[in-house]
């Protein structure tokens, strides 16, 4: 029978490579078992709205206005929306002709990249052009973007901490570029490597690799280690040198967990630095309004900002940017009002800054933050795993994961494989079936040969962590019992 | 030293890629608009748009693309109630909101949230979409065509165009593979096989007989195609069309289903115009109602359907809202399918409820019915009368045919252009399409797209132009462009 064009063999080998275990065998597996009934806790992603945190409130009023403008004309609006929502509301209706329904410029609308540049020159202390700034379906689109201009063939080469967030392997892998790994130090908190990093790219080199870019994820993921700015600028001097673009993922900038280390962007370091870096090095920023204290996930509002790109590479990237003719248009203004949220004095202020800080209105008396909150889940998580049988886990500084090491013993690799199935996903599926608590496999994410991990949110209410903690700890310890066969106690 | 991203290193077929709905023309536009906000009155044109627009008027009038609320449509109402209703949920605890929402919507709202896990909006979604969602789709396909749909088989996507994307990825594995494209067509096609390095097969709809089909011109071009070495792999036929605007046949669809069948290709229905239908005589069938109806059954033919939430009578562009109906595909490719849509997490939750909202809208007996009829028949009156007025007007005019736009929201006028006006066009190194185009923006102000964007049969010239602008204004853009036209012509005449 002659071969059809949809036939598995005959599809394109780029896809058939592409790897994406956020969303892979796992949880495909606890979305198999929810359906026969099983209650299943979902630490897979990094979805805070699904484990229970509320939205923002003036966020919502503002988009569900500019949804409805016509509520803007009857005179009981006031009753259920506040004025200063009513007011953003008209702002951002003024700057988009058409409201809601029109497609926009195709960078996103140019106010609301205005907002951001004003954002980017608060947070870093240098202006920002909104021209250089475009909003995205997500920061994932944004990334794709910008890897597909950069990949021309399989020996252009993007370097990858491993491990890494996979939206990087798979889209790599979906534009037929060719992943160089640098591994972080989990024995240094998941530093960076600079021998390693130079060792990564004269190997690749050596194979014919020309090596474009490097991404980096600050804070990272799965790892969430936050850079000091010594590393950063490091990093900068190392793409200087060597002619790479440097690719900032910066979406966990708002998750922040420890006080040595705060936030700091490539950007400002870059411009600290001065000439000739700051004019030559080339860097793109990628930001999102699904992290932080929003985790406004399924709005998918995103943007890049380009910095020291060529004008005419620019006109290509919004070429192909007009072919996808506009990111939505509520995510556009979901992101402008994150970068632009209610200030002391709004009307909506206090309970703006109440909820961010997680506590009715009144009683800003006990600070406990969505931050604070997480700060405290991220120990909470970190101590636990530490308190299990063959567990390691360095302290989630940023971002929303524990990545905690699981020393599996021989037998259960045995196992593993007699089952068909990689080590670690062999453990997170018993795991899974045992608890209902469903994780990422390291091997997702990537790890050095030989060591094994999972990743987990930090994200369940922070009164369902112990027991969460405690059924893990059960899982696992008579995991352990049963392939290492007695007690270390 | 060289700059690591120049345009010498990029990708080659990003440069190679091509969307003109964007294009030039639209650029310089932007340009003389920004001009205008500066320095008003600068330019010959007076405002064709003025108050009592609630939005800042545009002194330059976009009819280059398909975004009907820029140009002043109202969205539909009921649609926008549930939306506000579904982004905000708190409203619906409040005693007020009875006030200022019909009921049915308070309750399609509420209906819709206890679909989503939790009732979180701002959570991401399975990745194919809400299963709620998907199944309200399904629905309503099934009500349309009368046939079956399965919610597993709809992914729903940011627009139609990234489903677009997807398949031309899954499909396209090198240089060698190759899809038939109508020509002239939108050049999200074009532009997605250039991406994705594989060839563009064209095949040539007849302006004579109103862009019709001719499955022996299909036939000539796939086999020359395979006789060059071409894998051809699937076919798209945009139906409503684009720029074309005509309305297929039903005996012309059942044609087209018997040659991929024979000929082994995925057909790729790009159907987003489907409820622009101008006509009495023709109506809109889906690809896989033909198909079913025919006889085959899921398992004889692969064929993906495309809609978007963007055209019709809601024209909600910017929403993001779409999807693809895939059928006839096996297990593994599916799983393929699922995989890249994951790598994206998923869609904007906004656009999914509303392509849930608009292939199952309010039904008679519904409290919002009356008004959401009204709103819909009225905007579709409406194209249809605007559609008729610039044929019309563009067929009075010297040199210019126009079929008729049958459905969709486009005019594709041929103009004839004198030899005087060609060579003009090659001095000023431009097409001489957008050579014309490019004089009609700056002495009217009204931007159209250049035929050489859509592909036309070599040494015709043609422009795409909207049917968007509102009826109050249609008599005043025909006054125009007639002025600049005859002035056109009068210069350039041989």
């Amino acid at each position: 029978m002659a071969r059809k064009p949809l036939d598995y063999e005959e599809l394109n080998e780029n896809v058939k490579k592409v790897q994406y275990a956020v969303r892979g065998e796992l949880y495909l597996r606890a979305s198999e078992l929810q359906k026969e009934g099983k209650k299943i806790i979902f630490t897979n992603v990094g979805n805070p709205h699904a484990l229970g945190q509320k939205p923002l409130t003036f966020p919502r009023q503002v988009v569900a206005l500019c949804q409805a403008p016509f509520l803007l004309d009857d005179p009981n609006v006031g009753l259920i929306f506040p004025a200063d929502a009513i007011a953003r509301a008209k702002h951002y209706l003024a700057m988009a002709p058409g409201g809601l329904g029109a497609y926009s410029d195709s960078r996103g609308i140019p106010g609301v990249r205005k907002e951001v540049a004003d954002f980017i020159q608060k947070r870093d202390g240098y202006p920002s052009d909104p021209e250089l700034i475009y909003l995205t379906d997500g920061a994932s689109k944004g990334v794709m973007q910008i890897l597909n201009t950069i990949i021309r063939n399989e020996r252009d080469g993007i370097l990858v901490p491993v491990p890494q967030y996979p939206l990087y392997s798979a889209a790599i892998s979906l534009f037929g570029g060719a992943l160089v790994p640098y591994y972080l130090e989990e024995e240094a908190n998941w530093g960076l490597d600079f021998v390693n990093i130079r060792q990564s790219v004269a190997e690749a080199r050596s194979k014919g690799i020309t090596v474009r870019a490097m991404v980096i994820i600050n804070p990272g993921n799965p790892t969430g280690q936050c850079l000091s700015e010594a590393t950063i600028k490091e990093l900068l001097q190392f793409c200087y040198h060597e002619n790479l673009v440097l690719l900032a993922d910066e979406v966990y900038q708002q998750n922040i967990y420890q006080d040595e280390r705060p936030f700091i962007s490539a950007r400002k370091v870059l411009f600290d630095m001065g000439p000739p870096l700051s004019r030559e090095v080339q860097l793109v920023s990628f930001h999102t309004v699904s992290k932080g204290y929003w985790g406004e996930c399924g709005q998918r509002g995103g943007y890049f900002e380009m910095t020291n790109l060529p004008p005419k590479t620019v006109d290509e990237i919004y070429k192909v940017a007009s072919i996808a003719l506009s990111p939505n248009v509520p995510g556009q203004i979901f992101m402008g009002l994150m970068v632009n949220p209610p200030k002391p004095g709004d009307i909506s202020y206090l309970k703006f800054a109440a909820e961010r800080l997680s506590i009715p209105p009144l009683k800003l008396l006990t600070v406990k933050s969505i931050l604070e909150s997480l700060r405290k889940r991220a120990h909470m998580m970190t101590d636990g795993f530490n308190s299990c049988r063959n567990v390691v886990c360095n302290f989630t500084e940023g971002a929303m994961y524990s990545f905690p090491q699981i020393r599996l013993p021989p037998r259960a690799i045995e196992a593993a494989k007699r089952a068909g199935k990689a080590p670690d996903v062999f453990y997170c599926l018993k795991l899974l079936e045992a608890t209902g608590i469903s994780t990422v496999p390291g091997s997702g994410f990537g790890q050095k040969e030989g060591v094994f991990h999972l990743r987990t949110t930090i994200l369940p209410a922070e009164e369902d962590f112990p027991a969460i903690m405690s059924s893990f700890k059960n899982f696992n310890d008579s995991f352990m019992q049963q392939y290492e066969g007695y007690s270390r106690m | 030293m060289a700059p690591s991203i120049a345009v010498e290193n990029l990708n080659p077929k990003v440069l190679k890629c091509e969307y003109a709905v964007r294009g030039e023309i639209v650029i310089h536009a932007q340009r003389l608009q920004q001009q205008l906000q500066n320095q008003p009155g600068s330019l010959p044109f007076d405002e064709l748009c003025r108050p009592p627009f609630l939005f800042l008027p545009s002194q330059i009038l976009y009819c280059n693309i398909g975004n009907p609320q820029s140009l002043g449509q109202q969205p539909v109402t009921f649609f926008r109630e549930v939306l506000a209703l579904c982004d905000h949920p708190c409203l619906l605890e409040k005693e007020e909101t009875k006030s200022l929402f019909s009921a049915d919507a308070i309750s399609r709202a509420k209906q819709i949230l206890a679909t989503i896990p939790g009732r979180a909006t701002g959570a991401y979604s399975h990745s194919q979409g809400i299963k709620g969602l998907r199944d309200a789709i399904a629905a309503g396909i099934s009500t349309r065509d009368g046939f079956p749909a399965n919610a597993d088989d709809i992914f729903i996507t940011d627009g139609a165009s990234p489903g677009v994307h997807m398949m031309m990825q899954l499909l396209i594995r090198n240089e060698k593979d190759g899809i038939l494209c109508p020509i002239p067509q939108y050049p999200l096609y074009s532009a997605s096989i250039a991406l994705h390095g594989g060839a563009l097969v064209p095949y040539y709809l007849d302006e004579k007989t109103g862009w019709g089909l001719e499955i022996s011109d299909l036939k000539k071009q796939l086999e020359d195609a395979r006789s060059k070495g071409i894998d051809v792999r699937a076919l798209v036929v945009i139906n409503p069309g684009n720029p074309t605007g005509q309305v297929l046949a039903e005996d012309n669809q059942c044609d087209i289903v018997k040659f991929c069948k024979n000929e082994g290709l995925i057909l790729l229905a790009d159907e987003v115009y489907q409820e622009n239908i101008y006509v009495d005589n023709k109506k809109f069938n889906s690809f896989k109602k033909i198909a079913r109806s025919m006889g085959y059954g899921e398992d004889d033919l692969p064929l993906v359907s495309f809609q978007s939430v963007s055209k019709g009578y809601y024209g909600e562009c910017g929403k993001r809202g779409g999807y693809m109906e895939i059928t006839g595909f096996s297990a593994p490719v599916r799983e393929q399918i699922y995989k890249v849509a994951s790598v994206n997490l998923c869609s904007n939750i906004t656009g999914q409820i509303l392509a849930s909202l608009v292939m199952n809208p309010p039904k008679v007996g519904d409290e919002s019915y009356a008004s959401y009829k009204a709103e819909k028949d009225g905007i579709l009156q409406s194209l249809a009368r605007r559609a008729k007025a610039l044929e019309d007007a563009f067929n009075n005019l010297e040199g210019i045919s126009c079929n008729k736009a049958e459905g969709a929201m486009y005019l594709f006028p041929q103009i004839r252009l004198p030899q005087k006006a060609i060579e003009a066009a090659k001095a000023a190194n431009k097409a001489p399409d957008a050579f014309y185009a490019l004089r009609l923006l700056e002495s009217t102000g009204i931007v159209v797209v250049p035929g050489s964007g859509f592909g036309q049969v070599p040494g015709t010239w043609h422009i795409r132009c909207t049917i968007l602008p509102q009826e109050e204004k249609i008599p005043a853009v025909i006054t125009r462009f007639k002025a600049f036209h005859e002035a056109f012509m009068a210069e350039y005449r041989d």
